[in-house]
Order: C-alpha cells, then structure tokens, then sequence
C-alpha cells in the first residue's frame, strides 16, 4: 500500500503504523454521567466495516506526524489522506466568522455539562 | 517428539487383527450399507477397490432448507460444522440446519497452517484449548473420518533469561490443568532440532518449552469430516446459502432472511469468523471485534527435515512441515482491518526474516504459494461464546488466529450453550461483557489493541 502524505508525497505503508478507527479521536466526556458506558463503546466496539474506513495511522519512520487515512478494506485502495491535527482541530473549532468569543464560550460550557450529568442519577 | 508420520489412509490398524469371521459379517454389513450411511473401514476401501471405486456416494447431502428448524448454525466452517455434530451426536438435536455462504470449508478452516496445541497460560483459556486437545485426539474415531492428526509436538523457542522463566510459568499452568509440558534445554534441544541456528548473535536459542500432545492436523478433513457426521445425522448443510437480515420481533429473533428464502428457528447460532461484526450488523449489534489479514506461506516440497512445530521466541514466526513435504509457516497479522483475503509484502518479508533468523537453511527452500484469510481479532485476543443482547441470537467469534486448534471445542461449547442455555464448564469466561466488566481474558497483556494480540 502506498499512503499519499500530504506533506511528504506517497511513501510505502510500511513507514507507518497503524492505531486503528479513526473514531478515537472523539474522546468522550470523562466527568459525563454515561462516562463508563461511553468509554466502553469507545474503547472496545468498534463499526468494522467491509468497504470504507477512516482510519488513524502514525508516520513512525517518517516524520511522526498523525495522518487519517480513507481506505477500502475490501480492496486495501488508499482513497484519502488527511493529518489528524487538522481533522481534529477543524472538529472542534466553531465555523469560521464567530470568533473568539465563541469559541470561548464553547470551551467553558462542556465541563458546566459534564458537572450537571454528574450530579444527576445514573 | 515423533518424526512426521507416514500418510495414513484411515485409521484401521487394529482391524487386522481380527477373525476371519468379523471379516465376513463386516464384509457382508458393509456391502448392504454401502451407498448411503458408507462407513470407511478397511473393508469399504477393499470393497471399492474390486468395484473400481465406482460405488462410493457423495459424503453429504443437498438439501433443500425447510421452512423450519430447531436451531439454525450460520457459517458452514470448522466451528459451525462441529457445533452442528456436537449438537446432533451430543445434544441429541437433528432438526438442524448449517448455513454456509459459499461452500463448506471455503473460509479459514481451509487457510490455516494446522497447528493443534493447547499452550496457553490463563485460567480462562486453558481447559478450554485442553478440552480441544482432547477432543482432537479422539476426533478420527468420533467422526470416522481420518483427519489426519498428527501428535507430533510443538516447541516455542526462548531466547533470554526472563523469558525462559516466563515458559516455565506457563509451562506449569498448563500441568496444573492436565496438559502436558517439558521445559528443554539447549542440549536436549539440540538433539531435536540441530538445524536451528543456536549460536544467533541477536536471539540465541537458549531452549524451548515442549509440548509433546500437540501438532497438526488435516485442515480441509476436519471440516469435511464433521460435515459428514452432522449429515449422518440428519443435519442439513446448506451451501450457497448467504443470510440476508434477521428477523428479529420485540427483541427475539426468530429466524434469518436468506438468499434461499425465509427460514425459521427456535434459536439461532453465528460462527462467521472474519465476517462477524459484517452479519452482526445486520442484528444492529456493535461488537468488541476487528477484521485483519494474516497471512500464510508454503514452500515447495521438501524431504522431512522438521520434526514438530517450532515457533521463535523473539519475533513472531512459527513453521512445521506438512505430510506432502512443504514447509508450512506464518507470522504476524498485517495489521490494518481488512476483508481482502490477502496480505502485503512488508509482513511477507518479515515473516521470511524471522524464519532466516531460527533456521538460516529456509534460505534455500522456495516459496510455492502464499495466500490471506480474515481474522476476527478480539480486543482482548480471546474468543467470545456467550448469547447476545438479542434473545435466541448467539454468538461464537473473535477467534483471532487461533481457531483452528480451537475448532473441536468451540464446537462442544457452542452446542452446549445452544442446547442447554448456559455455557459449558470450560467457557464460562469467553463471555460477550467481559469487556464492560472489565473481565478481560489477556493472554499477551496488550491491551484494546487487536492488531498486537
């Protein structure tokens, strides 16, 4: 397999290692009240599919950056490369013309979440 | 540990050594059955053998699927062929149906490298892989079929200090559940194996743990053999038979939509192997599961020059020599999910570096074919046999690379959870929520890391 790296052009597959699902970027919240079952489903079940899968892949004997690879698991065909800076970032940035502010704001308002859930039953 | 056995045909040695008169009376019930229930004896091949082998019958049926069964096994491979003979010879359960995507065997029970042992370390584990053991001894006279089994003992190199003393470990919880396990030093090793490179300036041979009950059997014999017992028995396998959906009502399934058409079923039990979490889906089930190629190598034929299975202590390699003469050997999964039932080359380089590294003589042996099949990699390297949260759906998988040797006893296993509800006495801990109870059964303590158990 050859993985197109968006800064060092295609390079063998066997430069890099593979952590898996590209969903582990989506940490969940660990003051959330659902914290155990969301970390479960995090950690341990995983989509598996036949066909398109993002994945997260670490450039090991290259330049050690964090890529999201699209790749067929049918025909192992590499369809895209992203770096999984950008993709997380641009995920939790608010839309472009907002601001700081809100972005702030954003940042503040998820433990307020998570000490809400906490208090309440499980 | 045995040199390789000949080619045995079936296995009747003690049959020649009976009266004329059980000659006769043998000859004559033969004869009279000959065609349908054909049992393989001795006298049967003598018998086709004056016929011109004209009258031999296919093995199993072709039936049609009812509109109705008891239990219906989806997955016509190793496990799901043994579950069906074990519930049928067993369980006393007939009104069984075997669904099979493709043909039977056609999976990993046919792409294996056909190593039976049951050197495992954890509680969990080994009185599950020793029932296995087991069970494979006796499986040619259970299935009368000869599926080629061959005792001839499997060694795991060690390399250091530590880790001799981690086999010693091992080696000692493996006695400690009845199985068998010696500890060899680099003389008596020696003796062996000669041809291992001992003195490697990197990973020098210190010794390995033995254990003499394992070896290899006959892949494709196995699944043949149990699909011929649970045929026998009134179990029908069906081919070219690929299940669709689930029909699933208020939270109980109650049967599968096939490319067959509808079929009913009191309960219904999956053994896909790499296909797990694809069919699971279909139930809108997420499972602790990832589907990765391992792949599989064979040389061209060679005098017998391997006595056993060696695998190397220090990278992941491991070969024995099959009854034709190719040296059958293999290493790690690629490591990346994939359906592709084919690897890539770094993990082929690496596989021969490792074999160069224990053995500098595979150097001059060439390779004659290699091919992939697809793992159900567990998150804790461990299977899973346990019902689902969906009532009368079970489920057996997540059987990594290791479920070959396992096929005998998953197959009890599975049947007895099928027949009875509750798991058997040596798979209470392959349950399905062991990974939300945190009841993980670890044996190489690598964490949620499927592509490094």
């Amino acid at each position: 397999m050859i993985i197109n790296h968006p800064h060092l052009g295609p390079r063998d597959a066997a430069e890099f290692t593979i952590l898996g699902d590209a969903d582990l970027l989506k940490r969940p919240d660990w003051q959330a009240g659902n914290a155990d079952y969301a970390f479960y489903h995090y950690l341990y079940l995983r989509d598996n599919p036949a066909g398109l899968h993002r994945e997260l892949w670490f450039h090991e004997c290259g330049d050690r950056s964090w890529l999201i690879v699209t790749r067929d698991t049918v025909t192992h065909a590499v369809l895209d490369v992203a770096l999984a800076r950008d993709v997380a970032l641009s995920s939790k940035k608010p839309k472009v013309g907002k601001g700081a502010r809100a972005a702030k704001k954003a940042r503040t308002k998820k433990p307020a979440k998570g000490c809400i859930a906490e208090d309440s039953p499980k | 540990m045995s040199s390789i056995h000949p080619l045995k045909l079936f296995p009747v040695k003690k049959v020649f050594f009976f009266p004329l008169i059980f000659v006769t009376v043998t000859l004559v019930v033969e004869c009279s059955v000959a065609g349908v229930d054909m049992r393989y004896s001795i006298w049967s091949i003598v018998n086709q053998a004056l016929k011109g082998n004209r009258g031999w019958t296919p093995v199993w049926r072709e039936p049609e699927p009812k509109l109705h069964y008891d239990i219906v096994i989806i997955g016509g491979g190793g496990h799901g062929l043994a579950t069906a003979f074990y519930l049928a010879s067993r369980y006393g359960m007939t009104n069984i149906a075997v669904l099979e995507k493709g043909w039977i065997g056609s999976g990993n029970i046919g792409r294996n490298t056909t190593i039976v042992r049951s050197n495992y370390l954890l509680d969990g584990n080994e009185p599950f892989y020793e029932q296995s053991l087991k069970l494979w001894e006796g499986l040619e006279k259970d299935l009368n079929y000869n599926a080629m089994m061959s005792q001839r003992g499997i060694i795991n190199l060690y390399h250091s200090d530590a880790q001799r003393d981690a086999f010693i470990r091992r080696g000692n919880a493996m006695r400690l559940h009845g199985a068998d396990a010696k500890l060899l030093n680099k003389n008596e090793l020696q003796k062996m194996c000669s041809f291992l490179d001992f003195e490697n300036a990197r990973f020098p041979i210190m010794g390995g743990l033995l254990q003499p009950r394992a070896g290899t059997a006959r892949h494709d014999a196995v699944a043949w053999g149990y699909a011929r017992g649970a045929d026998q028995r009134g179990v029908d396998i069906i081919q070219n038979c690929e299940v669709t959906d689930f029909i699933i009502k208020n939270g109980t399934c109650t049967g599968v939509r096939t490319s067959r058409g509808k079929i009913q079923a009191d309960k219904i039990g999956v053994a896909v192997a790499g296909s797990t979490s694809r069919v699971m889906a279909k139930a809108g089930l997420r499972l602790p599961i990832e589907s990765h190629v391992l792949q599989a190598f064979v040389s061209e034929g060679l005098k017998p020059v391997i006595p056993g299975v060696i695998t190397f202590g220090a990278g992941h390699f491991y070969i024995s020599q099959s009854d034709k003469g190719g040296l059958v050997f293999g290493g790690d999964i690629d490591g990346y999910n994939s359906y592709a039932q084919r690897g890539n080359l770094p993990v082929f380089e690496d596989v021969c570096e490792g074999g160069m590294a224990i053995m500098p003589m595979i150097g001059r042996a060439r390779v004659l074919r290699n091919w992939g099949g697809i793992m159900d990699m567990s998150m804790d390297g461990s299977p899973i046999i346990d019902k689902t949260p969906i009532a009368q759906l079970y489920l057996n998988a997540g059987w990594c690379y290791g479920g070959f040797k396992a096929t005998p006893a998953s197959g009890l296993c599975f049947a007895h959870l099928l027949a009875r509800g509750e798991p058997h006495k040596v798979a209470t801990k392959l349950r399905l929520d062991r990974f939300q109870r945190g009841a993980m059964l670890d044996e190489r303590g690598a964490g949620a890391q499927p592509n490094l158990h």
